[in-house]
Parts: structure tokens; C-alpha cells; sequence
């Protein structure tokens, strides 16, 4: 068997464009986007890399460019070794992907969360729908422009809507956990860690106030 | 002269049935609150008859943006949150957290604290697997079982209690660290508690292991081959009962576990019943685990003592030196100073491999923390593997997946 530092060598003679991550744990390169798939699947069958642990993205803030990454984590089960596999969205305004479920089933569940919380679109994805947050959400709560205390939306069923009379809620409860209904307490206050730069109790919060 | 009678292969009798008696599919929502879903998971069944034709597996609603909170507090106030990710085995959360955190920031604690991490880690272990064994009982109609895995239990918490000052959300790890050294006489207490869980443990393990009802409930149920079993990213107990022998702490030791002996035990045929046996045999390996880390406790410091801007300096420090008191009030407002870069690291859950991918730019705050969950990962099977079976036989194979929508959600 080939050690971590062999098989990035060979991946790296077979994908030139390839280029080393900075990693102090496990053996990491960057790939383009287009050639994610290609990556993964020469790992998988050439390098024994037949594990795929996880799957995430990760948002480096609206000032960044390119602002989301897909970052891949696999593992040998025969050589019980770690590599990540990093690619960043060519878009920042619309990040795609394409999709892994090709590869690994298990990929899918662990997409679909990645597109639920980031935004990340996987193309090619038989069955992109939310799995956290419910269908219909309109926000991706993982990214850095979504504040702590969540985004005042919709009621997501009509029907509950129609029966309550309520248009809108805080969702989720706006001024953190611990407080009953909005605004009856001081938000920063009673829940310190709720407050976020992008508002405050003088300044509107962002979201829907019909 | 009489007639020759006819009868019809039953193949064409059962399609003349189909013909005569059409029927349409049933669509059932199992859950969200569900005896049998172990907590707030709902399954959208499609149903023919009595046959599951499509699972469709409804999560989230246990979600609460764990890995969003993460990015908005320090490091060590964190660890409260890692508890109620599996809240069956808190312990072994804050570990796997901790380690993570201190790959990132390069730090090794002391062989103590690495002893008392194991054995806190293990008896998670037993606890989790003897909540999912109880639970399980009953999902099958084997109420007895739960009374005595409970009370088991029950011991277990003392004893967490005694260590960790609560029962159930433990937060004991700290990075670099732990809250507190094991108190007096603890080892000798959890040494006498292993002396008389085996004997239980044969006893409870008897009671289902060649009991014909439960054999019927999950011999052949749920079958997950070797290649499904990789190919979903099934972990822990679930992955090893389809004969894949990995275990991180045997392939990717931590925290000291080779200095261990113990065994892995794996199934044969990837159903139920063999998931239920690896459970039972863990239990049994990691008393073996506990008497050896117990054996050979190193003595020494419990926390890294190298690590000044990460761990809280003693208390009696703090009181009498300028410095350390200023040192501490950096590291609690400002949290440990962590160095920039990125670590993913995981750890061997009694669920199966916890992990953390954690991107950190410098300082008390990690940029990104995504937490890689087992159950999540264990679950995204069901919609394969429940697909003709009987709707009883869902019921067998979620208990044996034996999953915490905690963990699944965050």
C-alpha cells in the first residue's frame, strides 16, 4: 500500500491543475470545480479512498472571492487514512457543484444538507430538496450574512396561517431561546449572544415585515 | 367416466386476484412523535398492503443550528452543546470535541488525562449501548429488558454524577484539559462497578440473544451488505454488524487506545440481530477497556500544562498572580488562543464516528464547525433498506439502527 504522500503524488502528476491545501493534519489538495468528480472518483478507485466521511461547505464571508468551498473528507478503509478534498464555487452569487451521489449514495443526504444551509447547488443531484430546515425556507442559515438570531419569515403553512390568523413569526424565536414572544424584553439583554452586527434594537432587522 | 379436475398453478390464481381486486398504495406518516422513532424523526411511508414500496425519511425537527451557535461562541463554550448532540453518551461527545480542537491547536495533554478521557469515553460507551438495548427491547416486545438495562444505567450516572457534577449534560472536557481530576476512590468505585455489570450483562444478553420471538423479529431483517454498509457511510456498530472491521480506535488511535487490548467484534450478515450482537459484545470489551485504563492510571497532570493562552491556570493561581489572573480572564472572554488552519478529526461514538471539521482564522472563535454525525449519516440508509419489508419490520430495523435525532439534526 501506498502511503498519503505517495498517492498525493500520483494525484497530483494526474490532475496538474491540482494544487497542495495547507493542512497540518491530513493530506489535502484544491481542485477546480470541473474537476471535482474526475478527483474523486480516480481517489476512490485508483487510491483506495472508498470512504467518503464527509461532505460540507464553507462560507468565507460576501467579501471573499471565491466565497464558498466544497470540502470533501475521505478515508481508506484499508489504509486508514484521512484526505480532503477542497473545491471552490466558481460562482459566489449562485455556487454549483457537481454532484458526488454517483459516487457514494451516502453523498446524497450529506448534499442535500450542504445545499440546505449553504446554498450550494449540486448539479446532477437526483433529489435536491431541504432536509433540515423545511421546504419552502427562503434563507441559508449557515452563511455568513444570515445573523444568529434568524430572519423574522412567512408562517411556512398557509394553513396554520389561515387558522391562527397569524401572518408572520419569528423563526426561529427571535432574542434567542429563552424568550417568550419578541419584544417584550430587551433582546440584547436577555440573550446577549442573539445580537448581531448586521442590526440591533435601533436599526431594522432584515427579513420580511408584511 | 369423471372428469379430470384442474387446478390452476397459484401463479395464475394470483394474477387473476391482482386483475380482479386492484389495489392503490397507501401513503402513512410514521412520526414525528412515534414510540418507535426514538425521537422526532418521521418516516413517509408509501404502503402495499402491508409492504413498505418507498421510505422517505423526514428530518429537522430537532434542528437548532448547532454549527451556527458554534460560530458565534469560544471554543470551551461549546462544549455544553457538544452534550446534547448524542445525549446518550455527553462524555464521549466532549471528547471527540476536544481532541479535535486540540489537533487544530497542535496540543497533547498528559497520559492522565488521556487515561481518564478513555474511561469516561468507554463508559458512555456502555451506557448509550444499554439505553439502545433497553429501547430496542421494548420496539420488539421485550419490556423486561429495559428494566434492567435502566438500572444499570442508573449506576453509570451516579458515577458520572460523582466525576462530572450532573448526571446527563456533563460538559467535562476543556480544551487542553478537563474540568477536574477524577475524585478519590472514583477508579475503585467504577473497578467494582464493572465486577458486577458482567455477570448483569449475561444476564440481560441471555434474555434476547436465543429468545425465538426476538431471533424472529431480526434474524434476516434489515440486511445491509459490506458494500452498503461503505457506500452510505454507515459507521460504529451499524457498519461493523455487515462485517467491515473498522473501528478508529483500533485504525486511527487516539487519545491512547493502543495501548489497549481489546477486540472488535463484527457480524456476519448485516441484519438486526447481528447489530444487536456487536452492541452486546462492545459492552463486554469495554469493561476489558476500563479495567486495563484503570490498571495502569498514570499519575501526573490531568490538563496540558504547556498550554498557557488555551488552558484556565489553576485557581489558586489566578488568586495569588497578576499574570495568571489576566491569563484567565483572556482565555474565558476571548477564548483559547487557537492557531489559524483547518483540522478534521474523528472519533469512535458509541453511534459511530462523531466528527468535527473545524476551519478556524486565528483566535477564540472558530470561522467554520461542521459537525459530521453519525446518526445523520447511519440514517440516510433507511430509504434503501426498508423498502419491501413489512411495516413491523421498520419498527425492528430503526431500533437496531439505533440513531439520536440530536445527533441527527444538531
Amino acid at each position: 500500500m501506498t502511503a498519503p504522500a505517495d498517492a498525493l503524488a500520483a494525484f497530483q502528476s494526474r490532475f496538474p491543475q491540482a494544487t497542495p491545501r495547507p493542512s497540518t493534519d491530513h493530506p489535502a489538495v484544491n481542485v477546480p470545480a470541473s474537476e471535482a468528480i474526475g478527483a474523486l472518483t480516480f481517489l476512490r478507485d485508483e487510491q483506495g479512498f472508498d470512504f467518503l466521511v464527509d461532505l460540507t461547505a464553507v462560507d468565507w464571508g460576501s467579501a471573499a472571492s471565491p466565497r464558498y468551498t466544497v470540502v470533501w473528507h475521505l478515508f481508506s478503509t484499508v489504509r486508514h487514512d484521512y484526505l480532503r478534498l477542497a473545491a471552490a464555487c466558481d460562482s459566489d452569487l449562485e455556487p454549483t457543484m457537481p454532484t458526488s451521489t454517483v459516487l457514494w449514495p451516502g453523498a446524497d443526504w450529506l448534499e442535500r444538507e450542504t445545499f440546505d444551509m449553504m446554498g450550494v447547488v449540486f448539479t446532477g443531484h437526483p433529489d435536491l430538496r431541504r432536509i433540515l430546515m423545511w421546504d419552502g425556507y427562503p434563507h441559508f442559515p449557515l452563511r455568513k450574512d444570515f445573523p444568529l438570531a434568524g430572519i423574522e419569515g412567512v408562517l411556512s403553512d398557509p394553513e396554520v396561517s389561515a387558522e391562527t390568523g397569524t401572518k408572520v413569526i419569528a423563526a426561529p424565536m427571535a432574542g434567542g431561546p429563552f424568550v417568550a414572544s419578541p419584544g417584550e424584553i430587551n433582546m440584547t439583554e436577555a440573550e446577549p449572544r442573539a445580537r448581531d452586527e448586521s442590526w440591533s434594537e435601533q436599526s431594522e432587522k432584515p427579513g420580511d415585515h408584511s | 367416466m369423471a372428469t379430470e379436475v384442474i387446478f390452476p398453478d397459484n401463479a395464475a390464481k394470483a394474477a387473476q386476484a391482482a386483475a380482479e381486486f386492484e389495489t392503490e398504495k397507501m401513503s402513512l406518516s410514521m412520526g414525528p412523535s412515534h414510540p418507535s422513532t426514538h425521537g422526532v424523526l418521521r418516516l413517509q411511508l408509501e404502503l402495499d398492503g402491508e409492504i413498505v414500496t418507498k421510505c422517505d425519511p423526514v428530518l429537522g425537527y430537532l434542528h437548532r443550528g448547532d454549527e451556527k451557535i458554534a460560530e458565534n461562541m469560544t471554543y470551551n463554550q461549546f462544549v455544553p452543546y457538544t452534550d446534547r448532540l448524542d445525549y446518550l453518551a455527553p462524555l464521549a461527545n466532549n471528547v471527540a470535541y476536544a481532541i479535535a480542537v486540540e489537533r487544530l491547536a497542535g496540543l497533547e495533554v498528559p497520559p492522565r488525562c488521556q487515561a481518564i478521557r478513555v474511561i469516561v469515553c468507554e463508559m458512555a460507551r456502555i451506557s448509550a449501548h444499554l439505553l439502545g438495548l433497553g429501547a430496542y427491547g421494548i420496539d420488539v416486545g421485550a419490556w423486561t429488558i429495559f428494566l434492567y438495562t435502566f438500572t444499570e444505567r442508573e449506576k453509570l450516572y451516579k458515577l458520572f454524577e460523582e466525576l462530572t457534577g450532573a448526571r446527563f449534560t456533563t460538559s467535562y472536557t476543556r480544551i487542553g484539559g478537563l474540568a477536574r481530576d477524577v475524585p478519590e476512590g472514583w477508579n475503585d468505585q467504577v473497578l467494582a462497578f464493572c465486577d458486577q455489570f458482567l455477570p448483569i450483562l449475561e444476564e440481560i444478553l441471555s434474555l434476547l440473544t436465543r429468545n425465538k420471538i426476538f431471533m424472529d423479529r431480526t434474524v434476516d431483517v434489515g440486511v445491509i451488505s459490506k458494500t452498503d454498509a461503505i457506500a452510505y457511510g454507515l459507521t460504529g456498530p451499524n457498519l461493523r454488524g455487515s462485517g467491515v472491521p473498522l473501528d478508529l480506535r483500533k485504525d486511527k488511535p487516539y487519545s491512547g487506545y493502543e495501548q489497549y487490548d481489546f477486540d472488535i467484534p463484527v457480524g456476519t450478515k448485516g441484519d438486526c440481530y447481528d447489530r444487536y450482537l456487536v452492541r452486546g459484545e462492545e459492552m463486554r470489551q469495554s469493561v476489558r477497556i476500563l479495567r486495563q485504563a484503570i490498571a495502569k492510571f498514570p499519575s501526573g497532570p490531568w490538563h496540558a500544562t504547556d498550554a498557557r493562552r488555551i488552558f484556565a491556570p489553576p485557581k489558586d493561581k489566578i488568586l495569588t498572580s497578576m499574570e495568571e489572573l489576566i491569563n484567565n480572564f483572556m482565555i474565558v472572554t476571548e477564548g483559547p488562543l487557537i492557531p489559524a488552519g483547518e483540522v478534521y478529526f474523528e472519533a469512535e461514538n458509541p453511534k459511530g464516528a462523531l466528527g468535527f471539521y473545524i476551519v478556524s482564522k486565528g483566535g477564540g472563535v472558530p470561522w467554520r464547525l461542521k459537525i459530521r454525525s453519525p446518526s445523520f449519516c447511519n440514517l440516510s440508509i433507511l430509504p434503501k433498506i426498508c423498502v419491501g419489508d413489512l411495516v413491523s419490520d421498520i419498527v425492528s430495523i430503526l431500533g437496531s439502527l439505533d440513531f439520536v435525532m440530536g445527533e441527527a439534526d444538531r
